[in-house]
C-alpha cells in the first residue's frame, strides 16, 4: 500500500488527477451545457433574460461544483453516503411541514441562498445510499429477508414522501433508480415479481389518492386527441412543434411553436421539443447522440472503477440518467403521459441541475480515483 | 479484509456485469424506439405538423376589394365607389373604454344607445379584437377625431371605401347594396367564400344579378398570432381583385330627367332602341335613396318607404302589372288584320256602345264616333270598333299575337324582380281560374280591359317592335363586349347607308336574317301610320301632345286601364276623372315611336291613377322624346367611336 487507507487526503497529485478525468465526459457535459444555454436563449424569445441568465449562471456554478466533487476522494463520498441520503430525507420531512407550495404542490425548501427541491436531489441520493449499503453485502445475503427489508424501506420512505408532494414524475424516478440498483446488487427476479403483484394489488388504492389532475394526465395520454384544448394540449402542441422541425429544423429562435407560446413550459419539461423544432431530425439525433454518449461514458467508468460502491453507482447513475432522458424524450414525443420529469442539464432548474451535476461529479470521481479501494 | 472480499467481490462483480449487460440492451431498444418515433414525426410525417403549426400560427381576415361600377352607356358612373371615413377602436389599447364613448359623445354626437351596443359587443369579442364604432362619420366630424386624437388612446380613425350613387334616377334599375343578412348567406352560395364581416351585397336591381362578378375576389391579410390569439405581426397581404365593371345601355342624362318628370306622380317610363333593344332609361317612381342602405336603413326611414301608398321600393317599370288599355289596340287591329278576319276597309258604327247578349258594352265616348274605319279607330281610341274586331277575332288568335309580340313573358334576364305578366286565352281560364271564357271578356281584352296584365317595359317592346317595321329584336340593358351587331341594326345600317337602294321585304329578311312577327309588313304599316295620326292629326287622342318641329315629331297611342267600372249613374253625369277618389282613377297610358319620319325609338309611360293617357302620360312622353332625340346624335356618334376603338 502506498498510502493509508484511513486517509481521505488525496493520494494523488494534481497532474495526475487532471490526467485520470475522463475528458469526453467532460467535453460532452460542457457542451450539453453550452446548448442549454443556447436552448434556454431561445426559450426565453432570444433574449438573455431572468431564466436564461440564470440557467447560465447556474450551470457555470454547478460545473465549478462538479469539478470540486470530481476531485474529491471517492471515499470520501463512500462514507458521507449514508449521511447524504439521510440528510436529504430529513429535508424531504421538513417540506412536507414547512416546503413553498406553488401551484397545488409542496416541492421545495427554502435555504435561503437558493429554493431547493430535495426530491431532485433524493433521485441521486437513492442510489448513493444503495451502492453503499450492497458494497458491504455479500451476495449470498443479498435476498435474505432482513437485508431487504433496509433497501425497500430506503426506497419506499422517499418515494412515498416525494409522492405525496405530489410529484408523481419524480417519486417513479426515484422508484426506478432505486429498484435499478437493487437488481444489479443481486436481488432475483422472483423478489421483484412478488413486489410487483403485490403493487398491482395495492395500485387501485394508490390511485385513488392520485389527485385528479394526475388521473386526467393518464387518461390524456391514453387518448390525448379527446381534449385537444385541455389536458392533451400538452401533448399535440409537443408534437406539431417537434414534427414541423422536420429534417434540419426551423433554425435557431425560429421555433413558431415555441416563440408564439403554443409550447407549453418549453423552458423546463419541453426544452427538447423547443430545441428539436428548432434544429429538425438531424440536431435531435445529434442530441440523443450526445445524451448516449454520456452514458456510455459513465458505464465505462464503472466498468474501470474497481469497487463494488464505485460500480454499482455509476452503474446505477448510468441507468438513472438514462431513465430521466428516456421518459422526458418519450414524454414530449408522446410516448408516455405527461409525469414532469426534466431533462438532465437542458431543462431550467436549479435543483434538478445540482443533482445531476452532483451525480456526474461522483462519477468523475470513480474515475479519478478509479484505482483506490474505498473500504 | 482485502482477501475476505476478493472472490466475493469478483463474483458480485460478474453479477453486477451480466445484470448492467441486460440493462444496456434494454437501453439499446429504447433509444431505437425514441429514434424511430422522432424519424416518423420530423420525417414522415413532417409536412402534417408543418401545416398543423402554420395553422396554429396564422389568422386571416378577409377584407373586400372595391365593388365593380356600374356606368351608363357614356360611361358615366351611376353606381360607383366613394371613400368614407369610420372610426375603429381596439379595446385592448384603451385605457378606459367608458370614458372614451363619453369623450366619442362629445366629439361626434355617439348616441347612448349605440353606446350600449358597443359595450355589449366589446365583452362579447377579444379585447384585441377591434370594434367599428361609427361607419360613416361626415368630414368634419372625422378631421374633428384626428384633432384630438390624442386624448383618443384605442382608437383609429380609418378611411374605407363604399358605394355611393350620385342621384336616385336609376334607383330601380340599379338596385341597392346593404349588409349580409342571414337570408342571404342561405341562398346565395357564393357568399360563403366570401364571408366578409360588415361586407355590403347587392339586394335588388343589377346590384344584385352582377352581385358575385361586382364582389371581386376577396384581398386577405394573413398575420402571425401567438397561443393566446394576439396578433403578432403581418405575414403577408393580397388586395384581392376588384370587382367587374359593368356598362348598360342607359343614358344617365335621360334617366335624370325622366325622373325629374315623373317626380309627382307615380309610375314609370322605359325608352328602347327599336332596332337594338338597347334601354335608354327605365325609370320608376317615386324613387328611394339607395345610398340609405348602405350603412343600414334607420327603422322609421325603411317603414315610411314600406308603408308608402306609391310603392317606391317596387320598380313598377318591371315589377309593375297593368291592363294595357287601349295601347293594345295596335295588337288588336295587327291581329285581326294578319288572320284576315277584318280588312282594313271595315266600318263599323259607333253610338258609344253596343249590346250584345244582352250585356251593353260602352265606348268611352258617351255620343259615339260614328262610322269609322280602323285608321280612325286607332286615331281616336274607338272602343265599340274593337268590340266588334275582338269579337270577330276571338281572344285566342289575339292572345298569340300579343305574346308574339313580347306580351306575357319576361323582357330582361337581369331581374329577380321582373315579372311576366298575363296573356288571357280561353286555355289560360280554365287553368288558372277553372271557368270557361265569356265572348264579353273578349271585347274587354279587345280594349286591354280585364285579364291582361302587362309592365310598361313589356308595352314599351311591344311598341318597338312595330315601330321598327314588325321584327323581333332582344331587349338589354346590360353592354357585354361580346355582343355582336344585331341582324335588324345591321339592316338599319345598310339602308341608311344606301338610301336609294330599295329592297323588297322577302330579300331584306332573307338577306339579313331577320324574325319577322308579321305576315304582311303592310298591315305593320297601317298601325304605324294609324298611331301617327293618332298624334298628328286633329282629333288623334294625343293631338295635344305632339311636336311641331319634324325632328322630334312622334306617333302615339294612348291608353288608360280601368280600376273601376263607372256606374250608369256615374256615366250619365259624365263624371271626370280627376273628380273621383285617387285609387280609383285610371292608370293612364302612352306608348310612342319616335322620330315619325326615321323611327329610332320607342317609349312607354305609365302614370299611376293618371286619370287618361292623353292628359296624363302623353304630355310627359312628349318631353322625355324630346330628349332622347336630342342626345340621339351623341349617342351614335359615341358608339361609332367605341366601334372603331375596337
Amino acid at each position: 500500500m502506498l498510502y493509508s487507507r484511513h486517509s481521505l487526503h488525496s493520494p494523488f497529485s494534481i497532474k495526475e488527477k487532471l490526467y485520470n478525468l475522463d475528458f469526453i465526459l467532460l467535453f460532452s457535459i460542457l457542451l450539453l451545457g453550452v446548448i442549454s444555454i443556447f436552448a434556454q436563449f431561445s426559450s426565453s424569445g432570444g433574449s438573455f433574460d431572468y431564466y436564461s441568465k440564470s440557467h447560465a449562471l447556474r450551470f457555470g456554478v454547478f460545473f465549478i461544483l462538479f469539478l470540486s466533487i470530481s476531485f474529491t476522494s471517492i471515499r470520501f463520498w463512500h462514507i458521507s453516503s449514508y449521511a447524504v441520503f439521510f440528510i436529504l430525507l430529513s429535508l424531504l420531512i421538513l417540506v412536507k411541514f414547512y416546503g413553498i407550495q406553488s401551484q397545488g404542490s409542496r416541492r421545495w425548501v427554502n435555504l435561503f441562498v437558493i429554493n431547493l427541491q430535495p426530491s431532485e436531489l433524493m433521485k441521486i441520493g437513492i442510489i448513493l445510499f444503495l451502492s453503499n449499503y450492497y458494497h458491504k453485502i455479500s451476495e449470498q445475503d443479498v435476498n435474505k429477508v432482513k437485508f431487504l427489508l433496509f433497501p425497500l424501506l430506503a426506497i419506499l420512505a422517499p418515494f412515498i414522501l416525494v409522492l405525496s408532494q405530489p410529484d408523481l414524475g419524480t417519486a417513479i424516478l426515484i422508484l426506478l433508480s432505486g429498484i435499478v440498483v437493487t437488481w444489479l446488487a443481486g436481488v432475483r427476479w422472483k423478489i421483484f415479481a412478488y413486489l410487483s403483484i403485490l403493487a398491482l394489488i395495492t395500485a387501485p388504492i394508490a390511485i385513488s389518492f392520485l389527485k385528479p389532475y394526475q388521473k386526467s394526465r393518464i387518461l390524456t395520454f391514453l387518448n390525448p386527441d379527446s381534449d385537444p384544448l385541455g389536458a392533451g394540449y400538452q401533448i399535440i402542441q409537443s408534437k406539431i412543434a417537434i414534427g414541423s422541425g422536420g429534417l434540419f429544423g426551423k433554425g435557431f429562435l425560429n421555433g413558431s411553436q415555441a416563440y408564439l407560446n403554443f409550447l407549453p413550459e418549453k423552458h423546463t419539461d419541453f426544452i427538447f421539443t423547443l430545441y428539436s423544432e428548432e434544429f429538425g431530425f438531424i440536431g435531435s439525433i445529434s442530441m440523443v447522440f450526445l445524451y448516449f454518449l454520456i452514458t456510455y461514458r459513465i458505464i465505462k467508468i464503472g466498468n474501470e472503477t474497481r469497487s463494488i460502491f464505485g460500480k454499482l453507482y455509476c452503474y446505477g447513475f448510468a441507468n438513472a440518467f438514462f431513465i430521466y432522458v428516456a421518459v422526458n424524450m418519450s414524454m414530449v414525443l408522446g410516448l408516455l403521459p405527461i409525469v414532469g420529469a426534466p431533462l438532465p442539464i437542458l431543462s431550467y432548474g436549479g435543483s434538478s441541475m445540482l443533482a445531476i451535476m452532483f451525480g456526474l461529479g461522483i462519477v468523475m470521481s470513480c474515475n479519478v480515483y478509479r484505482n483506490a479501494p474505498v473500504g | 479484509m482485502l482477501s475476505f472480499n476478493s472472490s466475493n467481490i469478483a463474483s458480485k462483480t460478474r453479477t453486477i456485469g451480466r445484470r448492467m449487460f441486460l440493462l444496456n440492451s434494454i437501453k439499446a431498444v429504447v433509444l431505437l424506439g425514441i429514434f424511430g418515433r422522432l424519424a416518423s414525426l420530423q420525417i414522415n410525417e413532417s409536412s402534417k405538423y408543418r401545416s398543423l403549426a402554420d395553422k396554429n400560427r396564422f389568422r386571416e381576415t378577409k377584407f373586400a376589394p372595391p365593388r365593380g361600377i356600374i356606368e351608363d352607356y357614356f360611361g358615366e358612373e351611376i353606381a360607383s365607389n366613394t371613400r368614407i371615413y369610420q372610426l375603429h377602436v381596439t379595446p385592448e389599447n384603451t385605457p378606459d373604454i367608458n370614458k372614451l364613448l363619453v369623450r366619442l359623445k362629445s366629439l361626434i354626437g355617439l348616441s347612448d344607445r349605440r353606446a350600449t351596443q358597443i359595450r355589449k359587443k366589446i365583452k362579447k369579442q377579444k379585447k384585441w379584437e377591434t370594434i367599428i364604432i361609427s361607419e360613416n362619420l361626415t368630414w368634419s366630424e372625422f378631421s374633428r377625431l384626428n384633432l384630438f386624437l390624442h386624448e383618443l388612446e384605442g382608437a383609429h380613425p380609418v378611411v374605407s371605401v363604399a358605394r355611393i350613387y350620385k342621384n336616385n334616377a336609376s334607383a330601380h334599375a340599379i338596385g341597392y347594396v346593404s349588409e349580409v343578412s342571414a337570408r342571404d348567406i342561405r341562398n346565395k352560395k357564393y357568399l360563403k367564400d366570401i364571408n366578409i364581416a360588415g361586407i355590403a351585397i347587392g339586394k335588388t336591381g343589377l346590384e344584385s344579378t352582377l352581385d358575385e362578378k361586382m364582389l371581386g375576389s376577396p384581398g386577405f391579410l394573413r398575420y402571425e398570432v401567438n397561443a393566446y390569439g394576439k396578433k403578432i405581426k403581418q405575414v403577408s397581404i393580397d388586395n384581392g381583385l376588384k370587382g367587374e365593371t359593368f356598362r348598360t345601355t342607359l343614358d344617365n342624362e335621360v334617366q335624370i330627367f325622366s325622373a325629374k318628370l315623373l317626380e309627382n306622380v307615380s309610375g314609370a317610363a322605359c325608352v328602347m332602341d327599336i332596332y337594338n333593344g338597347d334601354i335608354i332609361s327605365m325609370v320608376s317612381s317615386p324613387a328611394f335613396d339607395p345610398n340609405s342602405f348602405i350603412h343600414g336603413i334607420k327603422q322609421k326611414e325603411w317603414n315610411n318607404l314600406l308603408n308608402n301608398r306609391d310603392k317606391p321600393m317596387i320598380n313598377k317599370a318591371i315589377s309593375g302589372l297593368y291592363p294595357p288599355g287601349s295601347t293594345i289596340k295596335t295588337l288588336t287591329a295587327l291581329s285581326a288584320l294578319e288572320n284576315d278576319v277584318v280588312s282594313p276597309k271595315l266600318l263599323v258604327e259607333c253610338k258609344g256602345y253596343i249590346d250584345l247578349h244582352g250585356e251593353r258594352f260602352h265606348c268611352w265616348k258617351k255620343k259615339g264616333h260614328g262610322v269609322v274605319g280602323m285608321r280612325t279607330a286607332l286615331k281616336k281610341s274607338c272602343d265599340v270598333y274593337f268590340y266588334e274586331v275582338a269579337r270577330k277575332l276571338g281572344i285566342d288568335r289575339l292572345a298569340v299575337t300579343a305574346e308574339k309580340f313580347g306580351l306575357g313573358k319576361k323582357v330582361l334576364q337581369d331581374y329577380s324582380e321582373e315579372k311576366a305578366g298575363t296573356v288571357p286565352n280561353t286555355k289560360w281560364k280554365i287553368k288558372e281560374i277553372g271557368k270557361n271564357w265569356y265572348i264579353g271578356e273578349t271585347l274587354h281584352s279587345g280594349i286591354g280591359q280585364g285579364y291582361f296584365l302587362t309592365t310598361p317595359l313589356q308595352l314599351n317592346l311591344m311598341t318597338a317592335q312595330i315601330a321598327n317595321g314588325g321584327y323581333k329584336i332582344k331587349p338589354r340593358i346590360l353592354i357585354n363586349k361580346k355582343d355582336k351587331v344585331g341582324n335588324l341594326q345591321k339592316y338599319q345600317n345598310h339602308k341608311n347607308s344606301t338610301p336609294g337602294n330599295i329592297m323588297s321585304t322577302a330579300d331584306q329578311i332573307f338577306n339579313f336574317d331577320l324574325q319577322p312577327l308579321f305576315r304582311n309588313q303592310e298591315n305593320i304599316n297601317l298601325v304605324k301610320e294609324a298611331m301617327f295620326a293618332a298624334t298628328n292629326e286633329v282629333g288623334g287622342t294625343s293631338y295635344r301632345s305632339r311636336h311641331n318641329d319634324k325632328r322630334f315629331m312622334f306617333a302615339g297611342k294612348t291608353g288608360s286601364s280601368q280600376i273601376k267600372r263607372f256606374t250608369e249613374a256615374q256615366r250619365e253625369a259624365e263624371v271626370k276623372q280627376e273628380n273621383i277618389a285617387y285609387l280609383e282613377r285610371d292608370h293612364a297610358w302612352f306608348v310612342a315611336f319616335a322620330p315619325v319620319s326615321n323611327p329610332k325609338y320607342a317609349i312607354s309611360v305609365l302614370v299611376e291613377h293618371g286619370g287618361s293617357g292623353s292628359k296624363a302620360a302623353a304630355p310627359i312622353a312628349k318631353k322625355i322624346i324630346k330628349k332622347v332625340l336630342e342626345r340621339d346624335q351623341n349617342r351614335s356618334s359615341y358608339s361609332n367611336q367605341l366601334n372603331e376603338n375596337t
